[in-house]
C-alpha cells in the first residue's frame, strides 16, 4: 500500500470535449431522441458527468487503488468476516465472455451450461449443509437471512399458524439477525448469554410459546464457542412449534467438522463470499444461498432452478407456497461460480481441512497472545475469539488505538466493539489461508503494541502513524454531510 | 429542580402546568458525544407514554426517544434543526419537544431525580 | 496428514508446532465440545480436488451447453459495450479482495469511488444523496417501498404501476407481505400508468408512497406531468423506477418531483451474466437521507487537514435501532460501484447521450422494417418508446415459436410478456446487417393455421 494519500477525483480531471470510449458507428437515419420523445418527457440539461481520456481513467483508478488495504495486500483478520484468501482461477472462470453476454431471459436450450452449475452448486451446497434443497437467489448474507425468514414465515402461515410473529434471537447475535428479522415483519426477542457466551437455555425456555417463529443461532457464536448444548435447543424449539434458523456467517469452521442440518437446522444461509472464498468486493456482490431441510423445499423462493428426468434444465416460476420472489433473476451468478469452482478445487479431500486449519490457526494466535491481552472466553475456540482489550489496561490504551496501530504495521485491524458482550472486543479470525509465518507476524505486532502500551502510550493513542491518512474528522462529515461532488464545489 | 421526571431510558420530562418539555438527561447526553442529528416529530403529533417518538443521533450511536407522557405535540425545538450540538452542550435546557400532558397521572409512573441518579449509577457498572 | 493443497500454507511441521503452542495432541481436540452424534458421518458425498487445468475444461464443457445470441432482449437487462478499461480496473485486487471501508485509513480507494459512484448517480438522476448498497433494481424498489413506509411512520399503503416490470413488482409484493404493507396495483391505460385511477386511490387516504416505472416495461415513456404534486398532496412520496442509462436523456426524477429514484444500474455498461451481479441505485432527497438505507460516504478532513472520505450517517435505522430496523441492508455493493464510476468517466456525458441515441435509432429503424411484414407491429403505437417496444404478434405466430426459432439461429429476439407479445430491445451493440437479418427472419417464419 502507498504511504502517500492519493485524494483527486474524477471529476478534477474532466476537460470538456474529452471521451475514454467510442461507439460503434450508425447509419440508421430513422429515430432521433428528439422525434420519438416529447419534449416534457425529456431531460433539460446534459449531466454533469466528467469527461476524461482513457490513460487517465486507468491511472486515476490505478492509484485509489494503492490507497486501498485487501486480502491481497495483506492479512485481513477481521472477526466474523472470513477474510480467505480468493482464488485466482475462480476470477478466470467468472470473468469470462462465455458468461458475459448470457441474458438471464434467453431460452433455456441456449443456457443449459449455466443451469447446470447452478443445480450442480444447489446439491453441493446441500450436501455441505446438511439439508434437502436450496435456493441461489439470495443476493448477500443479510439477504439469505431475510430470505430465509421468510421460508420461516410462509411456513408457518401454510400451516394456518398466524400467531408465530416473534423471532429469538442472541445477545451476540450478528447485527443483521434482528434487522432481517424486523423487515421479515417479526418481532425480536433477545435471549441472553451465558458467561461463556452460548446461549442461556433456561432463558431461552421461558421465551418460547406458541407466538415464536424462528429463532436464529450462529453455531460457533460470535465469540468462536460451539453451543454444545444444540441438540438439547433444537429439540427445545421444535417442541415448542419454531424452527431453527443457522446464520451461516460462521460455517468456515465446521467444514469437514459438522452439518448444521445433522445438528437440527431446519433452515441455513450461507456467505458464499466469507467460507466460500468468493472476495468481499469492497463489501459486495455477494452471494447468501439458503437451504432447507426436508419438507420445507415448497416455500422457497421463485424462480427455481429444476431438473427433469433426462438431465434437462428448465427455471419454474411457480409454486403455490413458495414464499414469493426476492430477486430479479437467479441470484450473482458469477459469484455462484466463483464458488463452485472453489468447492470442485479443494474436492472431497481437501474441504475437510477447511475447518480444522482454520480452527488450528485461530487458537495458535490465541494461545500466543492470552498472556497480554485479556482472554474473557477461555478454552479451545473455532475460528475466531475475542479479546477483551489488554490485559493491563492501566496505560488507558484501547482496543480502537491497538486497531488503529496495526494498520501501521501493515495488517488490517480485527473486529473491534463487536461482539457487544464485552466492553473492549476485540474479534480476530485468520482463516485457513494464512501461513504460519504470517500469523507469527501477526502476533509479533500484537505484542509489539502491548510493549507500547506500557512504554509509550501516549505515541499509541496518535495511531495511524504511516498510513496515507491520518485521523479523520467522523464529527465533521456527520454534522455537514458533504456526500456528491457538486456538495464539494457549491 | 421539582417538577423533573426520568425514563430509565435517559428521557427527562420537565412539567410546567399541563405542559411538558421532553429532552434527554445530561448522563444521556454525555453517553451519546456529540450530537449530529435530532429525527423530531411535527407539531399535533401525538406521542404515547413509553413509545419512541424519534431518536437522537451522534456519530458513533444513534437512540430512540421515548415519551415519558401521552400527548400532542405542542411545539419543536427548532434550534435543534441547524444546530443539534446544543443538546450535547446543555440537555436540561435544550429540551427537544413540547407537549401536552394528557393524562398528569402517568407521571407517577416515572423515576424522580433521586431514583433516576440512582439508576444511572447502576447502569455504569 | 495434510495434502497440499495451493491455499493451505500448512506443511506437518507447522501444523506440529502450532498444536504444541496450543498445548494439544491434535486438531480433534480442538472439536472436544462438539458432541459425536453430530459430527460428520460420512465424507462429503462431492467430487474429487480438481486442478487448474481439469477445472478450466470442466467449466469449458459447461460453458460449450450455453450459446450466446446477438441479444434484442431487455426487460431490465441490456447488453451494452465493456469497456475493456473498465474490466482491467475491476480487476485490481485492492479494491476486489477489500471489504466493507471500516478503516478509512486504509480504505481510501474504496471510499472514493463511492463518492464518485454517488456524485455521479446523483448528477443523473438529478437528486441530492445516493448509497452505494443495494443489490438489483428490484430489490432497491422493494426497500424504496420499505422507506415509504418508515418515512410515514402509520400509513400501510403503497401504490405500484401495472406498467412496472413484473419481477420488480413481485419483489416488492413479497417484501410487503411478510413486512406488513398493503401494496396496490395502479391499473394502465393504453400502455401507460392511468393516472386517473391514480388520483382516485390516493383519495382513498392512507398512502405511504407511490412507485412508477421509467420507461416502463413495455419500453413506453410516461408522463408524468402533476403526479408529483397530486402525491405530494397526500403526504405520500413519490418514487420512480428508471432503467439507469435513460437517466442521461429523459427528464430527471428531480425535474419530475420525484423523492427516490431507484432502479438497475445494470444498463450502464455491465455484463449481462446471466441475471448477475447488477446494482441496485437509489437516490433521494437531503430531507430523506438518513431514512436512506445503506451505506454512504461523505468527505471530510484528517488531521493534517487532507480532504479525505469516511462512512458517514452510520448511526442511522438498522446500526443501531436494530431491532426496529426498516432494512437490514448491512454492506455495499461495492465492485458494481466502480464499475458504475469507471464506465461513466469513460463514456462522459456525451458518450453516454450516443448510447441512448444508438438504442433509440436501433429500435425504431427495426420497427420500420418489420412494418411491411405486417407480422411484428407495435401494441401501443401513440405511445411515445426510446429503446424497447412492446410488439404485437400476428395470427398465425406466438412469442415463443419466434424466440426459439431466433434463438436456434443466434438470436435473442426478445422476451415473452404474453403469447401474442414480444418485447424487444436495441442498444448500440446491434449494427444494421443484425437488424436485416431479424426482420429476415421474421418474415421467413412459417404461418401456422
Amino acid at each position: 500500500m502507498n504511504r502517500t494519500l492519493y485524494n483527486h477525483l474524477i471529476f478534477e480531471y474532466s476537460r470538456k470535449g474529452r471521451r475514454g470510449f467510442t461507439l460503434p458507428r450508425r447509419d440508421d437515419a430513422a429515430g432521433s431522441i428528439e422525434a420519438a420523445i416529447p419534449a416534457a418527457t425529456r431531460r433539460e440539461a446534459s449531466p454533469e458527468l466528467p469527461e476524461v481520456d482513457e490513460p487517465t481513467v486507468v491511472r486515476h483508478y490505478t492509484n485509489m487503488s494503492t490507497n486501498n488495504f485487501g486480502v491481497d495486500t495483506g492479512f485481513y483478520p477481521l472477526g466474523s468476516c472470513t477474510m480467505k484468501y480468493n482464488p485466482k482461477i475462480n476470477e478466470a472462470l467468472a470473468s469470462t465472455s462465455a458468461v458475459a453476454n448470457l441474458h438471464p431471459a434467453q431460452p433455456f436450450f441456449t443456457a443449459q451450461g449455466a443451469l447446470a452449475a447452478y443445480w450442480q452448486l444447489q446439491r453441493l451446497l446441500s450436501e455441505i449443509g446438511g439439508m434437502a434443497e436450496f435456493t441461489l437467489n439470495p443476493y448477500a448474507g443479510a439477504h439469505g437471512e431475510l430470505t430465509g425468514l421468510m421460508v420461516i414465515r410462509a411456513y408457518h402461515a401454510d400451516r394456518g399458524d398466524s400467531a408465530r410473529t416473534k423471532v429469538i434471537v442472541p445477545d451476540s447475535a450478528h447485527g443483521t439477525n434482528p434487522a432481517s428479522a424486523a423487515v421479515a415483519g417479526l418481532e425480536v426477542v433477545e435471549v441472553h448469554s451465558r458467561p461463556d457466551g452460548t446461549v442461556d437455555l433456561d432463558d431461552l425456555k421461558d421465551k418460547l410459546d406458541e407466538t415464536v417463529a424462528a429463532v436464529m443461532l450462529t453455531n460457533p457464536n460470535t465469540t468462536g464457542m460451539f453451543e454444545r448444548n444444540i441438540p438439547e435447543i433444537a429439540e427445545t424449539v421444535h417442541a415448542a412449534g419454531a424452527l431453527l434458523y443457522y446464520d451461516g456467517a460462521n460455517l468456515n469452521p465446521m467444514l469437514g467438522i459438522a452439518r448444521p442440518g445433522d445438528m437440527g437446522f431446519d433452515v441455513m444461509h450461507i456467505n458464499l463470499h466469507k467460507t466460500f472464498s468468493t472476495p468481499h468486493g469492497g463489501g459486495g456482490p455477494g452471494a447468501g444461498p439458503v437451504g432447507v431441510r426436508h419438507g420445507l423445499e415448497s416455500y422457497l423462493p421463485t424462480p427455481r432452478v429444476v431438473r427433469d428426468n433426462n438431465g434437462y434444465y428448465t427455471v419454474s416460476e411457480q409454486s403455490n407456497s413458495s414464499l414469493g420472489r426476492i430477486s430479479s433473476w437467479l441470484g450473482n451468478y458469477t459469484v455462484l461460480r466463483r464458488a463452485l469452482a472453489y468447492i470442485l478445487s479443494l474436492g472431497k479431500e481437501n474441504i475437510v481441512n477447511v475447518g480444522p486449519l482454520a480452527t488450528l490457526s485461530a487458537n495458535y494466535i490465541m494461545h500466543s497472545l492470552c498472556d497480554l491481552y485479556e482472554l474473557p472466553i477461555p478454552g479451545p475456540c473455532k475460528h475466531e475469539f475475542v479479546f477483551d482489550g489488554l490485559k493491563d489496561k492501566s496505560s488507558g490504551v484501547t482496543t480502537l488505538n491497538i486497531a488503529k496501530r496495526l494498520l501501521d504495521k501493515g495488517f488490517h485491524a480485527p473486529t473491534i466493539y463487536f461482539p457487544l458482550l464485552f466492553h473492549e472486543s476485540l474479534m480476530i479470525e485468520p482463516t485457513e489461508t494464512e501461513s504460519r509465518d504470517t500469523l507469527d507476524a501477526f502476533i509479533l505486532a500484537m505484542r509489539q503494541i502491548a510493549e507500547e502500551a506500557k512504554n509509550n502510550p501516549d505515541e499509541l493513542k496518535q495511531a495511524p502513524h504511516h498510513t496515507p491518512m491520518a485521523k479523520p474528522d467522523e464529527t465533521e462529515a456527520a454534522m455537514h454531510p458533504r456526500l456528491t461532488w457538486k456538495d464539494l464545489t457549491s | 429542580m421539582e417538577n423533573i421526571y426520568y425514563l430509565p431510558t435517559h428521557e427527562y420530562i420537565r412539567v410546567e402546568g399541563d405542559k411538558g418539555y421532553i429532552g434527554i438527561s445530561e448522563f444521556a447526553a454525555k453517553q451519546l458525544g456529540n450530537v449530529v442529528y435530532v429525527d423530531m416529530p411535527e407539531p399535533d403529533d401525538e406521542v404515547c407514554a413509553g413509545d419512541d417518538f424519534g431518536a437522537i443521533e451522534s456519530v458513533k450511536a444513534a437512540s430512540d426517544l421515548y415519551s415519558p407522557v401521552t400527548g400532542i405535540v405542542v411545539a419543536v425545538n427548532e434550534a435543534l434543526i441547524d444546530n443539534p450540538r446544543l443538546v450535547s452542550e446543555n440537555p436540561m435546557a435544550n429540551w427537544i419537544i413540547e407537549v401536552t400532558i394528557a393524562d398528569p397521572t402517568e407521571l407517577g409512573d416515572l423515576l424522580t431525580p433521586e431514583a433516576y441518579a440512582e439508576h444511572c449509577a447502576n447502569e455504569k457498572h | 496428514m495434510f495434502r497440499p493443497h495451493p491455499y493451505f500454507p500448512h506443511t506437518q511441521a507447522d501444523v506440529d508446532a502450532m498444536l504444541a503452542r496450543c498445548g494439544v495432541a491434535d486438531i480433534e481436540a480442538l472439536y472436544a465440545d462438539v458432541p459425536p452424534e453430530l459430527r460428520l458421518k460420512h465424507p462429503y458425498d462431492i467430487p474429487e480436488a480438481m486442478s487448474e487445468p481439469e477445472l478450466r475444461d470442466y467449466f469449458a464443457r459447461l460453458d460449450a451447453e450455453n450459446r450466446t445470441l446477438k441479444c434484442f432482449a431487455g426487460g431490465g437487462v441490456y447488453h451494452h459495450a465493456v469497456p475493456a478499461a473498465v474490466e482491467s480496473i475491476l480487476a485490481r485486487s485492492e479494491f476486489l479482495t477489500a471489504y466493507t471501508p471500516y478503516q478509512p485509513e486504509v480504505s481510501q480507494g474504496t471510499l472514493q469511488y463511492i463518492f464518485e459512484y454517488q456524485s455521479m448517480m446523483c448528477a443523473l438522476t438529478g437528486l441530492e444523496v445516493s448509497n452505494a448498497s443495494l443489490y438489483d433494481g428490484a430489490t432497491a424498489t422493494a426497500e424504496a417501498m420499505l422507506m415509504c413506509v418508515a418515512a410515514a411512520r402509520r400509513k400501510r399503503r403503497v401504490l405500484i404501476s401495472a406498467t412496472m416490470s413484473p419481477a420488480v413488482a413481485q419483489v416488492c409484493g413479497t417484501y410487503a407481505r411478510w413486512h406488513g404493507i398493503t401494496l396496490e396495483t395502479i391499473p394502465e391505460h393504453d400502455g401507460a400508468t392511468s393516472l386517473e385511477q391514480l388520483r382516485e386511490m390516493l383519495g382513498a387516504g392512507d398512502v405511504a408512497g407511490v412507485i412508477l416505472p421509467q420507461p416502463n416495461y413495455y419500453g413506453i415513456v410516461e408522463d408524468f406531468t402533476g403526479v408529483a404534486e397530486d402525491v405530494h398532496a397526500a403526504k405520500a412520496l413519490l418514487v420512480l423506477n428508471c432503467v439507469a442509462s435513460t437517466l442521461a436523456v429523459l427528464r430527471t426524477p428531480a425535474d419530475w418531483g420525484a423523492d427516490i429514484a431507484v432502479g438497475d444500474a445494470q444498463s450502464l455498461g455491465m455484463p449481462m451474466n446471466y441475471g448477475g451481479p447488477y446494482l441496485g441505485y437509489m437516490c433521494t432527497t437531503r430531507a430523506l437521507m438518513r431514512k436512506m438505507p445503506g451505506r454512504i460516504v461523505g468527505a471530510t478532513t484528517d488531521r493534517d487537514g487532507q480532504r479525505v472520505f469516511v462512512l458517514t450517517l452510520q448511526a442511522r435505522e438498522q446500526h443501531i435501532r436494530r431491532e426496529k430496523a426498516t432494512s437490514n441492508i448491512c454492506s455495499n455493493q461495492g465492485i458494481m460501484a466502480l464499475h458504475t464510476a469507471a464506465y461513466l468517466s469513460l463514456l462522459g456525458p456525451e458518450g453516454l447521450r450516443e448510447i441512448n441515441e444508438a438504442g433509440c435509432a436501433g429500435i425504431h429503424a427495426l420497427v420500420n422494417a418489420l412494418a411491411p411484414g405486417g407480422r411484428l407491429t407495435p401494441v401501443y403505437p401513440d405511445r411515445p418508446y426510446l429503446n424497447e417496444v412492446l410488439l404485437r404478434v400476428a395470427d398465425g405466430l406466438t412469442a415463443r415459436q419466434i424466440i426459439e426459432a431466433a434463438a436456434a439461429q443466434g438470436i435473442l429476439a426478445g422476451i415473452e410478456v404474453a403469447p401474442d407479445m414480444l418485447l424487444v430491445a436495441c442498444t448500440e451493440m446491434q449494427n444494421r446487417a443484425d437488424i436485416d437479418r431479424y426482420v429476415e427472419l421474421i418474415n421467413d417464419l412459417p404461418l401456422h393455421e
